[in-house]
């Protein structure tokens, strides 16, 4: 199992493309809580599926005005199939190209099958990681580990004084 | 590996005696076909132990994927306030093959309850925070996906097979004894 970047560091910056014509960049969302959750693959068996439960859970997550990002080295393509068959209500972004470059940042890529290993991080307000946690390949982790981070986050009112930026770097 | 998170209470739809050695749980959505699967194999399980067993069931709907899933839910919650939640339950689960709103309404009438009222129930969505709340005790427990069964508040890690589960619960049971 890769060695998942540790509570504490500077959460690495990064641009990926969230749709075949936009793109998502991490400091598109300063000033909010980000969770990053980096699966292997599209399209795995719908019952046990990691980003189906995160879409059920997902009021849960805005309750703490969370932004919740599933990262796979799919294609932009595929992930607009793949949101589309299960209505997902949040971003997948394509680390496709370089493939998998955003996973090796954060230490969550498995170079030996070329795919993203299952790795959560919660990200804060100031973007530094708060948590993190790499589950086996095989186990969907659930969102409870999520949820108790964000709980535990520190509170802070809208007047944290980190400008928003909505630009997209196209 | 998770452990239930919100204990069983009167709240919750139990089968089984209160003072069993085991108490089984189980996290189901109606149009899972896992769920379908476990259904049958539940209930030999219920069978086999009696009244050394527990059984209680809570709602975990993926209701992106699985449409009927939430209002087969919310009708089994009506169902229930009626007394009849397990009537309700096995009628989902026997005939999900076929799982639509048009079942949800020929079961509640089979079961003498009132279409209309059932409608109204679903329409106001009067149960959907019992079945939220439900969904919500099995995120914070580690549920992950369906079936997810806990044996005396510690996940089943191992497979819904007969022998799998049988296997787990005895392994309670002589734990229990031995105390």
């Amino acid at each position: 199992m890769s060695k998942v970047l540790a509570a504490g560091t500077v959460a690495p910056g990064f641009t990926l493309r969230v749709t075949p014509d936009q793109y998502l960049s991490l400091s598109d969302l300063a000033g909010r809580p980000v969770v990053l959750a980096f699966y292997p693959a599209d399209w795995s068996p719908v019952c046990g599926d990691q980003m189906a439960l995160y879409n059920e859970v997902l009021p849960e997550f805005h309750k703490h005005d969370a932004e919740v990002l599933g990262i796979s080295v799919d294609g932009a393509w595929c992930h607009e199939a793949f949101v589309k068959d299960r209505h997902l209500h949040f971003p997948l972004l394509a680390d496709f190209h370089p493939k998998g470059a955003v996973a090796e940042m954060y230490g969550a890529y498995r170079k030996s099958e070329g795919v993203c290993e299952r790795a959560l991080f919660v990200i804060d307000r100031h973007g530094v990681i708060f948590w993190s946690y790499c589950s086996p390949i095989a186990v969907n982790p659930g969102a409870d580990g999520i949820l108790d981070a964000l709980e535990r986050l520190p509170k802070e009112g809208a007047s944290d004084g980190h400008a928003k930026s909505s630009s997209h770097a196209a | 590996m998770g452990t239930l998170k919100v204990p069983v209470t009167q709240h919750d739809h139990i089968k089984g005696p209160a003072n069993a050695p085991v108490t089984l749980v189980e996290y189901g959505d109606y149009e899972c076909p896992g769920c379908g699967a476990a259904y049958p194999i539940v209930n030999l399980v219920v069978e086999h132990f009696g009244p050394r067993l527990r059984f209680v069931f809570r709602h975990f709907p993926l209701t992106q994927v699985h449409p009927n899933a939430e209002p087969a839910a919310e009708s089994v919650e009506f169902a229930g306030a009626h007394g009849r939640f397990w009537e309700m339950h096995d009628g989902i689960y026997e005939n999900q093959d076929r799982l639509s709103p048009p079942l949800l309404f020929a079961l509640a009438r089979a079961l003498g309850l009132s279409e209309l009222e059932l409608r109204n129930a679903l329409a106001s969505e009067k149960y959907a925070p019992k079945v939220k709340s439900d969904f919500l005790s099995g995120v914070r427990s580690g549920v992950n996906g369906t079936p997810s069964f806990f044996i005396n508040g510690r996940q089943h890690e191992g497979t819904y097979a007969l022998e799998d589960l049988v296997l787990a619960i005895e392994l309670q049971l002589h734990a229990k004894a031995a105390l």
